[in-house]
């Protein structure tokens, strides 16, 4: 049997049954790749701290999941419960594996692909969606995190029109790998976006060392010394509904993401409980590890039908922000609580990298912060219900 | 080249599979289908044989309506098109009227070079090969782990006991391969989108221009009279190593006649 062919499974609402016969192919495919590619190997990535990008980068472009959910530059076009799936699939391998997909096609493909002018997206995007070029999203600073509105990175024409780029980003995600970045910078005229090639002069990156979660990922800190760039690298957008759209498009992925990654601490822990054998029988037989198990499994139900739910609504045009950020805080919390109990259930071996449990369980800590931490979403559904916005 | 690849839809072999009460045929409305494994296989040969030279992949495939899915994985994987027989009058057909049905229609869609898969996960007889070939009057290369085309001419290495014979045939011919022989590709996520718009021509019973005795159930030579579940595994034995396992485990495997 071919390796990865016909993983079991656990979905008890039978979720995957409302899947059209496409959307299952493309589940499989993730899923396929993920058991045969990277579950063999990414606990050692993981161990080491490092994620070989430039070797899967056009393993994940031939297969189409760079940029899938994007039309034309030799994009795949996917509808959003498949980008969805897709997601979940990479995730039940590792986070870092899709943040890493999430950034090259939602955070810095997106907005070229939006924003951009015809000559950037001729250059850029049929690289990008083939996995010959890396890209980044810097919006994050050192001092400015949850409020990037005060970001202090900013950008000035000089009389020539040439835009002249100064400033530092920090926990950019495949940031010292990258061809190019996506920065967001302060202009005269508010927030915009530029398309920086990082061979740029007076670009640099630096990778950030000792993190303990997403470890299979790189993340790195960007300085621009006086980066000059031609007048026409500013995304044709304004203001912080740019990067926020752009948010909104990897949340979606996330909050499906997230959900592979609670199943396959869920089904890890099962399968433990069934062969660890203590007190002369396995563990599962005992009454308080059925509960932790039931319980996780109607947490990942409740996961699952918030993505497919939110999948539908946006495959109809009509998910809204706020909803994306139900999802967002719902599924990564819940995510999160799955991989506690998991890891619980494993006892001493679930602290071993030999078992998938706590590399999620620490992978999710840092999903649980990027992309508005869950403290921003509470405060975004606060005020869709009060109408008074608690942020300052 | 004309490539005709015959895929078969199986149930999936992580499920339980269960036999109809009335025909005691395989109930395929109550199991998941999945392609047949080694029709993977069978694909990807015919998708390298196309992309060294030339020419089109056509997916043949008999069976229910949902076969359809197993159409789409055919076609996502990157073959040209397809042609459906699905047909009630088909229905518990066995190896025998299988063939006959196949060799209708591959003489109506015509080919170069029919590749399948050696064998299928449900029935496993493997003989379908050879009966289509027979039918059609062309050669069988079976069990090949390699396939090469040279002008009119096709080469294989045929998977045996002791190796490997090189068996080579002319024009059109019948190819069954094994699962040594290629790595199946994943269906892309744009060769899934593609597949969407590649056509798929279904063929009734009464396209076939067929004997209708020799067609489905009433063609089949072989029933199923009977059949019961198989017995629960019984426990194994478990061999404790308190120095003397060795001496243990080799007893063990003497009294099954094994050493
Ligand atoms: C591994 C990793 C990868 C990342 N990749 C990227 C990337 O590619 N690009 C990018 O731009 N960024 C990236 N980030 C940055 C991430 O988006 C930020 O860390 C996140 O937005 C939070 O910002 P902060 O860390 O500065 O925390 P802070 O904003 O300082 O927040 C600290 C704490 O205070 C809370 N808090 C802040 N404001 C409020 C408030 N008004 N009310 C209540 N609580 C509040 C927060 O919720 C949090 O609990 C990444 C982060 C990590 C860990």
């Amino acid at each position: 049997m071919r390796p990865g062919y016909a993983v079991a499974m656990i979905d008890l609402l039978d979720l995957d049954a409302q899947l059209t016969p496409d959307q299952r192919l493309v589940r499989d495919t993730a899923q396929e790749f993920v058991a045969s590619r990277v579950l063999p190997e990414v606990g050692s990535w993981f161990e080491d701290g490092t994620f070989p990008a430039r070797e899967l980068a056009p393993e994940l472009g031939s297969l189409g999941m760079l940029g899938m959910h994007l039309t034309g530059y030799g994009c795949a076009g996917l509808d959003a419960i498949s980008y969805g799936l897709a997601c979940r699939e990479l995730e039940a391998g590792d986070s870092g594996l899709r943040s890493f997909v999430s950034v090259q096609g939602s955070l810095a493909m997106y907005p070229i692909w939006k924003y951009g002018t015809a000559e950037q997206k001729d250059e850029w995007l049929p690289r990008m969606s083939a996995g010959e070029v890396i890209g980044c999203f810097g919006l994050t600073e050192p001092d400015h995190g949850s409020d990037p509105g005060s970001m202090r990175t900013h950008a000035k024409q000089d009389p020539s029109g040439d835009w002249i780029l100064n400033g530092a980003k920090m926990w950019i995600t495949n940031g010292s790998i990258a061809d190019v970045a996506v920065v967001w910078a302060q202009t005269d005229t508010g927030v915009r976006g530029f398309v920086v090639p990082t061979a740029s002069n007076g670009f640099s990156a630096v990778e950030i060392h000792k993190k303990l979660s997403l470890r299979a990922s790189v993340t790195s800190s960007l300085y621009f010394d006086d980066v000059r760039l031609p007048a026409a690298a500013a995304l044709d957008v304004r203001g912080l509904k740019g990067p926020l759209s752009c948010l909104s498009e990897a949340r979606f992925g996330i909050l499906w993401g997230v959900t592979g990654a609670g199943r396959a601490c869920l089904e890890a822990a099962v399968d433990y409980a069934k062969s660890r054998i203590q007190f002369g029988k396995p563990i599962g037989s005992f009454q308080l590890t059925q509960e932790k198990l039931a319980w996780m499994a109607v947490a990942l139900g409740q996961a699952g039908l918030t993505a497919l739910h939110l999948g539908k609504l946006k495959e109809a045009g009509e998910l809204k922000p706020y909803q994306v950020s139900y999802g967002k805080l719902a599924n990564v919390r819940a995510a999160l609580d799955i991989a506690r109990q998991a890891r619980s259930v494993l006892g001493a071996n679930g602290v071993t990298l030999e078992y998938p449990v706590i590399r999620h369980m620490n992978n999710l800590e840092s999903v649980l912060t990027y992309e508005g931490t869950q403290e921003i979403h509470t405060l975004v559904l606060g005020e869709t219900l009060t109408g008074l916005a608690a942020y300052r | 080249m004309n490539i005709v690849v015959c895929v078969k839809q199986v149930p999936d072999t992580a499920t339980e599979r269960k036999l109809r009460s009335d025909d005691k045929t395989l109930d395929r409305d109550a199991v998941d289908g999945v392609i047949n494994e080694l029709d993977e296989y069978a694909v990807e040969e015919a998708l390298r044989l196309k992309e060294a030279h030339g020419g089109e992949v056509t997916v043949l495939t008999m069976g229910p309506a949902k076969a359809a899915d197993t159409i789409r994985k055919a076609l996502a994987m990157g073959a040209d098109k397809a042609v459906h027989l699905v047909d009630d009058a088909l229905a518990g057909s066995d190896a025998l009227s299988t063939s006959y049905a196949l060799a209708q229609a591959l003489g109506r869609v015509g080919f170069d070079v029919v590749v399948l898969g050696s064998e299928s996960t449900d029935a496993r007889t493997g003989v379908l090969a050879a009966m289509l070939a027979e039918r059609l009057g062309v050669p069988q290369l079976s069990q090949a782990r390699k396939v090469e085309v040279n002008g009119s001419a096709v080469t294989i290495e045929r998977v045996t006991d002791y190796g490997y014979d090189r068996v080579e045939a002319s024009l059109p011919a019948v190819v069954s391969v094994v699962e040594k022989i290629n790595e199946p590709r994943y269906p892309s996520f744009k060769g899934i989108m593609a597949a969407k718009k590649k056509p798929v021509e279904t063929l009734g019973a009464a396209d076939l221009e067929a004997d209708a005795g020799q067609l489905g159930l009433a063609g089949a030579w072989s029933e199923v009279v009977d059949f019961a579940v198989a017995p629960p595994r019984a426990a194994g034995t478990v061999v404790k190593d308190e120095g003397d396992g060795g001496a243990k485990a080799a007893e063990f495997l003497a009294s099954k006649k094994f050493i």
